[in-house]
């Protein structure tokens, strides 16, 4: 019952689409680029995976944008 | 659900006008961090420059003032000297402290003023349109070197925290960077080593992160980082410059 799950947001009007978060995810499958554009024009970052997230938190700490939160049940 | 990670609460929730992959973004974020980790918002005062970090009030939630290009060690050192019990820094990018504020900075860490120092180096004058800076790397093109940056014409990179360390009032220099996660923890344990010895009161702290400029070095943020690692830092070695015990 008590299993431990993280939850990753994303605010895309945040997000620049400089893809940094996608070079440092250990697991390289968690998010991808999307086709879509936000209000600045940017292909900003969606969740491709989200079972696959381990929390980390390395995209957020990359993120120059604050536009990546985790979220952690425990 | 806790947040394991979140916005700090000393930056305001606003998007900023940095460019996609801009290193400024997470450094403003790492000195927020570091200001709700010791606890001191309602006690700081930040000096921004002029260049890119010029509205950086528009996104710090705690006291900022907008000083003159280069001038932002005087006004810091003014505001220290009136409110000493404030946590005081400045944030200067390396067109405003390398170049036009060259005389400022000296003199405030040859007086030891107790105040601290971030030092944005990104090798190119970004807010007006990438022209040369004195930290240019040689054999790079900007768009006032477009031959690359020649030292018999242009001179060489300027390394300011070689030339500080010689000075008695500084006590803690550090260079950092931005292009991997170690990295990035390294570079707020500096930033908050530096607001620490002021805390402590021992006087002039700077810390210098080597940051990318993908717009004006004409490469995908990505390659940015990549070009940090395996070019810049060659030219301006990492680690401790300077720390005085005691």
């Amino acid at each position: 019952m008590n299993k431990k799950t993280t939850q990753i947001k994303i605010d895309k009007e945040k997000c620049k689409g400089c893809l940094l978060c996608l070079k440092v995810c250990p697991k390289q499958n968690v998010l991808e680029r999307s086709k879509d554009l936000n209000k600045r024009g940017a292909q900003f970052i969606v969740i491709k995976h989200a079972d696959e997230c381990t929390g980390c938190a390395l995209c957020a700490i990359m993120c120059p944008d604050c536009a990546i939160e985790i979220e952690e049940n425990k | 659900m806790n947040k394991k990670f979140t916005k700090p609460k000393s930056m305001k929730d606003v998007t900023t006008h940095y460019c996609s992959g801009c290193g400024h973004g997470i450094i403003h974020r790492l000195i927020c961090e570091v200001i709700d980790e010791l606890d001191v918002r309602e006690n700081t005062v930040a000096i921004a420059p002029v260049g890119c970090a010029v509205l950086a009030y528009d996104y710090w939630d705690f006291d900022t003032m907008e000083a003159a290009h280069g001038r932002t060690p005087a006004v810091a050192t003014a505001v220290k000297r009136v409110l000493p019990d404030r946590l005081v820094f400045t944030y200067q990018g390396d067109g405003d402290l390398a170049a036009i504020g060259t005389a400022e900075i000296i003199h405030a860490g040859n007086r030891g003023e107790n105040f601290s120092v971030i030092f944005v180096n990104n090798g190119v004058y970004g807010m007006t349109g990438g022209q040369m800076a004195p930290t240019t790397l040689l054999g790079q093109t900007t768009a006032t070197s477009q031959f690359t940056r020649r030292a018999e014409k242009e001179g060489f990179p300027l390394k300011i925290l070689e030339m500080m360390a010689i000075l008695p009032g500084v006590v803690y220099l550090e260079r950092t960077s931005l292009y991997s996660i170690k990295e990035i923890l390294q570079t707020k344990k500096a930033i908050k080593k530096a607001f620490q010895s002021q805390l402590d009161k021992k006087g002039f702290s700077m810390v210098e992160v080597i940051s990318p400029c993908p717009t004006y070095w004409g490469l995908s943020p990505v390659k940015a980082m990549e070009r940090i690692e395996k070019e810049v830092v060659k030219e301006y070695p990492l680690g401790v410059v300077k720390e005085l015990a005691g």
